[in-house]
Order: structure tokens, then sequence, then C-alpha cells
């Protein structure tokens, strides 16, 4: 079956990596065109991943898990949203506030990913579409409790939170004294770059946490379930319950990378920053070259360099190339969809392509024991 | 065949209680919700006529976009998420007649037509991609249908309209976000026979062509190519076997959806007044899949009454909310309402064990 000749060996190659090929193509071309400094695209990127890295990796747990992509991270997203504007309005300054943050999110983060757990085991099969539409439901859940409940039955005392109506809160709440706080701590700048080191630790931890974790007992239950849930089910695996506790992981990891992702930002838009965050990250991490059923650390990283700097310099080249600025605005969204789209369809076809080789496999065998008997 | 010979021996009365079960909880307190809004509408002040007129307004604008989610149900493709590539069709098809120096009704033919030929060949595509993922399609379908509103986006920029009622002004190139239908198919549907008596006003054109299309759908899943939809919806394996062209059947079925998406979108803008371009039809999808679920389809079963009750329910509850609630409590929770309504009827459908599906 196998032919290890060297050009159809760089074919494969090509084929199985030809997402982020293609990425690094448009960067390589958009760059030049677009007109940045070097230090300046650097230090962009460094911010970037700084500010995105935590809350992708926490998409790595479900994949493990066989539940594809989890849409449905954007409910740690909201949980996190809900502790800041908590901890800013009781005006918890600094890492403190930070950490408090973080903390706090935790309960909110496992009730929402154990109503996403269980809903997804009752859609198995398409657990994307399912945690998807369970992203908006839940938005509207956060809007009733942030729009409404905060005020009258959650107290909120402090009016630059609080809407000048008296309940709900503000578009936008500022956390201009937890700005960039945890990346300032411990920042180095090595020619005029600044390399927010603590961020970075704590991502360096979560690295460490998964790959310790892909080896406990756990964590090969999860790949086991990914693998084949009825083998796993068969094996004395609660197959159930380990997707519930995949989903919490990531659920309250994403809470941690949201509480990073917005110090970083300097103000939350309280009902947009979550809304979009889902897509994006999903979008780098398959930029990287991860796909729905495998991604690895290194995909993470090696997708927000490149999903990154495309973003960056999209707009500036768009508006170079055709003298509107909007062109590179949609050009960058229309990308960020299209490699979502693209990665979900090789996804499928592949699964299909093995699903009929396995069946005429298994035809094999059968004729061949046939010819025996 | 046998079901349908067994669904006639039945008795009335076990009818009657498969239709409660079958239409389900999540519907009848939908429904009793909405009833609730209707009697609670004269003590708050709003008219009840006025209210009515309202509803029956926007049922005209979007029950055809609902109607495009039977074909893609029917033939086993699922809940139609990909709706926006019809929509986009449509839109086409709707700038263009106006670029082409079309007015009045004829622009609205024309816009029908020159849809119809963006329809087909994006259908066929969508359709021919749908046969290549079976199992997967209504994620795909989601994302196909963002990724050409994005890649749209880009082009009513850079496409070359020249026509001055739709480009920005200043630059004089590249499509407005909105576009004004005046003078040309503005009102087209609904101001014919229309009927007025008090408050009450009922746009009998735009349900009439409704219901010619929902007719001709009913004909056309009585025909033999609709049985052949039907079957490979049901069970693919055993249709395949009769000799039936599954993925011919289901690309049918896909064209025929975004299609009806492409009209639909035209009718919608006709009742509306205004072309809305750009990332107006990214989630257009959504309230058309929850209103067709409302009315008591299911992931792989939807029948023409589904579409009419559903829109209606939908739609009532999109109207009566925001006049109704605020008055009553003096808050604007309509937004918040539709979303958890909306939404939690596509979860209820996804989550409710499906015969055919696995």
């Amino acid at each position: 079956m196998k032919n290890n000749s060297p050009g159809k060996k760089f074919l494969t190659f090509l084929g199985n990596n030809s997402v982020p090929i293609l990425f690094v193509l448009i960067c390589v071309f958009c760059i030049p065109v677009s007109g940045f400094s070097p230090s300046y695209l650097i230090n962009e990127i460094v911010t970037r991943m700084g500010r995105n890295i935590f809350l992708i990796l926490c998409l790595l747990i479900p994949i493990m898990a066989g539940m594809g992509l989890n849409f449905g991270m954007t409910l740690g997203a909201m949980a996190a949203e809900i502790a800041l504007i908590l901890v800013s309005d009781w005006q918890i300054w600094g890492i403190p506030g930070v950490v408090l943050a973080m903390i706090l999110s935790i309960p909110f983060s496992i009730m929402l990913g154990t109503l996403c757990g269980k809903i997804l085991n009752m859609a198995k099969g398409r657990e994307m579409i399912t945690s998807y539409i369970i992203s908006f439901f839940i938005n509207g859940i956060y809007q009733l409790v942030v729009l409404y409940m905060m005020g009258p039955i959650i107290p909120i005392k402090h009016s630059n939170v609080k809407l000048p109506r008296g309940y709900g809160i503000r578009n936008s709440v500022d956390l201009i004294h937890m700005r960039q706080c945890l990346d300032n701590l411990l920042a180095v700048r090595i020619g005029g770059v600044k390399i927010p080191v603590l961020t970075f630790l704590l991502i360096g931890l979560l690295c460490l946490f998964i790959i310790w974790f892909r080896k406990t007992k756990l964590g090969q239950d999860m790949r086991a379930v990914g693998q084949d849930m009825n083998v796993a089910r068969d094996a004395g695996i609660n197959v159930e319950r380990t997707r519930i506790i995949s989903i919490i992981m990531s659920t309250v990891l994403a809470g941690f990378g949201m509480v990073i992702y917005l110090q970083n930002m300097g103000n939350i838009a309280t009902y947009s920053s979550h809304s979009q965050i889902g897509m994006f990250c999903i979008a780098a991490l398959l930029v990287g070259g991860a796909s729905v059923d495998k991604a690895s650390i290194g995909n993470v990283f090696l997708g927000v360099i490149l999903f990154h700097t495309m973003f960056i310099v999209a707009p500036s080249a768009g508006a170079k190339i055709t003298g509107d600025s909007m062109i590179g605005e949609y050009f960058r969204v229309f990308v960020s969809y299209g490699v979502i789209t693209v990665a979900l369809i090789m996804y499928e076809t592949k699964k299909r392509k093995l699903k009929s080789q396995s069946g005429q496999q298994l035809r094999l065998e059968q004729e061949k024991e046939a010819e025996h008997e | 065949m046998n079901e349908t010979l067994d669904k006639s021996s039945q008795t009335v009365r076990d009818r009657l209680s498969a239709f409660v079960k079958s239409f389900g909880l999540p519907r009848l307190i939908i429904a009793a919700f909405l009833l609730m809004l209707f009697i609670a509408a004269p003590f708050v002040g709003a008219d009840f006529w006025t209210q009515i007129s309202n509803t029956i307004n926007r049922f005209s604008w979007n029950a055809v976009l609902v109607l495009a989610m039977v074909p893609m149900i029917h033939s086993g493709c699922g809940l139609n998420f990909g709706l926006p590539l019809g929509i986009i069709s449509g839109l086409l098809g709707a700038t263009l007649s106006i670029e082409f120096g079309f007015t009045g009704p004829m622009s609205f033919v024309m816009a029908i037509l020159i849809a119809t030929v963006f329809a087909v060949v994006l259908g066929s595509l969508y359709g021919w991609l749908l046969n290549k993922i079976k199992g997967g399609e209504m994620m795909i379908a989601t994302y196909v249908g963002f990724s050409s509103v994005s890649f749209m986006c880009m082009m009513w920029l850079l496409l070359p309209y020249k026509s001055p009622t739709m480009v920005w002004g200043l630059s004089g190139k590249g499509l407005r976000t909105t576009i004004s239908l005046e003078g040309f198919y503005d009102k087209v549907l609904a101001n014919f026979l229309q009927i007025n008596i008090g408050n009450l006003s009922i746009p009998t054109g735009s349900l009439l062509f409704f219901a010619l299309l929902a007719f001709g759908m009913w004909a056309f899943l009585h025909s033999k190519t609709g049985t052949a939809m039907t079957a490979v919806g049901s069970n693919p394996t055993f249709a395949r076997a009769a000799g039936v062209n599954v993925d011919r059947i289901r690309m049918l079925s896909v064209i025929i959806s975004t299609w009806l998406a492409a009209i639909g979108i035209l009718v919608y803008e006709q009742g509306f007044g205004f072309v809305q371009l750009y990332m107006a039809p990214f989630y257009m999808a959504l309230p058309a899949v929850s209103a067709i679920l409302i009315g008591g389809a299911t992931v792989n079963k939807a029948t023409i009454p589904n579409v009419i009750i559903g829109t209606f329910l939908f739609q009532g509850i999109v109207t009566m909310t925001p006049t109704v609630m605020n008055s009553m409590i003096h808050m604007d929770m309509s937004e918040v309402i539709r979303v958890v309504v909306s939404q939690g009827m596509i979860l209820y459908a996804l989550t409710r064990k499906t015969e055919a599906a696995k």
C-alpha cells in the first residue's frame, strides 16, 4: 500500500500541511506590501501570542476526547467576564484582582461546562454544531444576567460599571487598573520588543500540564473515548463522565485564558468580547495545521504566529493594493471562516475515506478467510 | 409506503394524541406564551388588530425563507444552516436587476430570473460539496454560509456596479450597506390586492405568492421525484437498492433549497423596502431554522404545516414581545427572549434522538 519514494513523500507532506503552507505564502506576500517595520511586527506578534495562546490551548482537551472543536469555549469566556465585572465593581485591582477573577470564574465555568457536557452527550455525532448553538443560547442567558439581573438581584455599586438607568452593565467596562499587570510584571525588553515573561510562564505551565495530563489515567481514558466510544465503554470507562470532564476542563481553562486576554486588552466589551473569540481561536489552531481530531501544542504556537501575522498585515496590505482599507478587513474575516470551512471539509472527507477503506479491508479479510476454509 | 397505510388505519383519537406528542412540550409552551401575549396586548394599551397586522406582515416577509428548509430536511441533509448562500444569490439578483436599469414590478421579475441562475450554479456546487461530506452537513453548511457572506463582502466593494442609486455617493464605487427599493419593487407583492379594514391590513399578494410556492413544494413532494427524496432522507441504503440515484436527489434538494432562499430574500426585501448587503445575511439562517423547528419539524422531518405554524409562532413572538413586554414591565427584554427561545429550540431539536440519522 505504502509508497516511500521521496516525490510521493513530499506530496503527502504538502497535502497534510497545505493550510500552514498556504498561510506562510500569504504572509510572505503581504508583509513587504504592508510596509510595517520588523520590530513593530515582532512586537505585535509577541503581544498577541501572550494574549491568545492560553485561550487556544484549552481547545486541545476536547479534541483529545474526540469531541471536535469546542465552539462552547465561549462559555468559559463569559464566565470570566462575569467574574471580571464583579471584581472590578469590588475595586480589587492589580495582580490580586486578576487572581481573584480567575478563582471566581471557576464555579461559573464548572456550572456552564457541566451543562454543555451534558447537552453534548445527548447529541453524540454532532457535537460541533451543538456546541456552536449552545454558545448562542448561553449568550442569551448571559445577556439576561448582565443586562437585567446585575443591579437589582446581583448587587453592583459603582456607577462606572453600571448603566445610568440603574441596572445592567455598561457596554464597556474599564480595567485600567488591571491593564497588562500580568504582562508588565517580570517583563523583559530585548531590542524594543517587550516580552511578557510571566504570561509566557503561565502558558508554559499549561503546556506542561497538558503533556502531563495526557499520561494520566484520565488522559488515557479520554484518548480511548476519542478513538472509539464503544470500545472504551467495553473497557469499563465511563464514557459520558469522561466527556463531561473534558468539556469542564476546557471551559475552566478558557475562563483563565479570557482573564489573561482581557487584562491585556485593558477593557471588557461587555456584550461582544466573547462572541468572536471562539471563531478566532479555532481558526488560529487550524491554521497551525491541526485538524478536527488531532491537534498538538506545536500547532497552537505555529497557528498563533501565522494567523496573527496575517491579521496584522492584511488590512494595510489590502489598502495598499486596492486603495480601500475595508477590503483587507473583510479579507481577514473571510480567511478566518474559509480556513475553518476547509479544515472541516478535509476532516469529513478523510473520515469517509477511512471508513470505506476499513470496509474494503474487512471484505478482503473475509474473502481470505473464506478461501482458507 | 407501508408507513402511510399504517397512518390512515389509525383512529382519530390515536392521531390526536400522536399529534400532541409530536407537537412536543417546547412548542406548546411557546404557543401558550404567544397566546398570553395576544390576550395581554389590549390590557397594556397595544391595539389588537395592529399587532395582528404586524404579525401577518412579518409572516409574509419570512415564510419563503422558512420554506427553503423543507427540501434539504426531506433528503436527509439536515437543517440548512447554509441558507446565506441562497440569500447571496438573491442579493446578486436584486442588485444586478437594479444595475441593468429595470424599475417597478419588472425589476422584481428580473431579480427572480437572475437570482435563479446564480442559485442553480451555487446550489449545484454546494450540493456537490455536501455529497462529499455526508454525515457532517450541518457544521460545514454553517461555515459555507459564513465564508460566502464574508467573501461577498469583498465583492460588493470590488464589483463594478455603477447605478447611482446603489453605490456610495462620494467615491462612486462600492455598494451601500442598505439600498432603498423605492421606485423598484418596494411592496410590489404586498400592495397587490391588499385588504385594509380599520387597523387590520393584510398583504394578500405576498401571502398568495407564498401559498403558490408552498403548494408547488407540496405537489413536488408528492411527485415521483419528491417521494424518492423522502426515501433518500429516511433510508439512503434502501433508496439506493430501489434504484434511486441518491447523490443526484440530494443535489436536487440542495438546489431547490438554495433557490427558495434566493426567492425568499427577494420577498423579504419587497416587504421590508430595503436591500441589506455586507454582513446582514450572516445570521439569517438561525431565525429560519428555529422557526421551522418551533413549527414541529425535526432534524429529518418537515411538512408545509410546520412551516406555516412555525413562522407564525416565531414572528408572533418577535413582533409581540417588544410592545407587550415593554409596557408590562418597562424593560425591553425582547431581544433576550428571542435569542433564548430560538436557540433553545434548535438545541432541543439537535439533542433529540433521531431514528434515521444514525
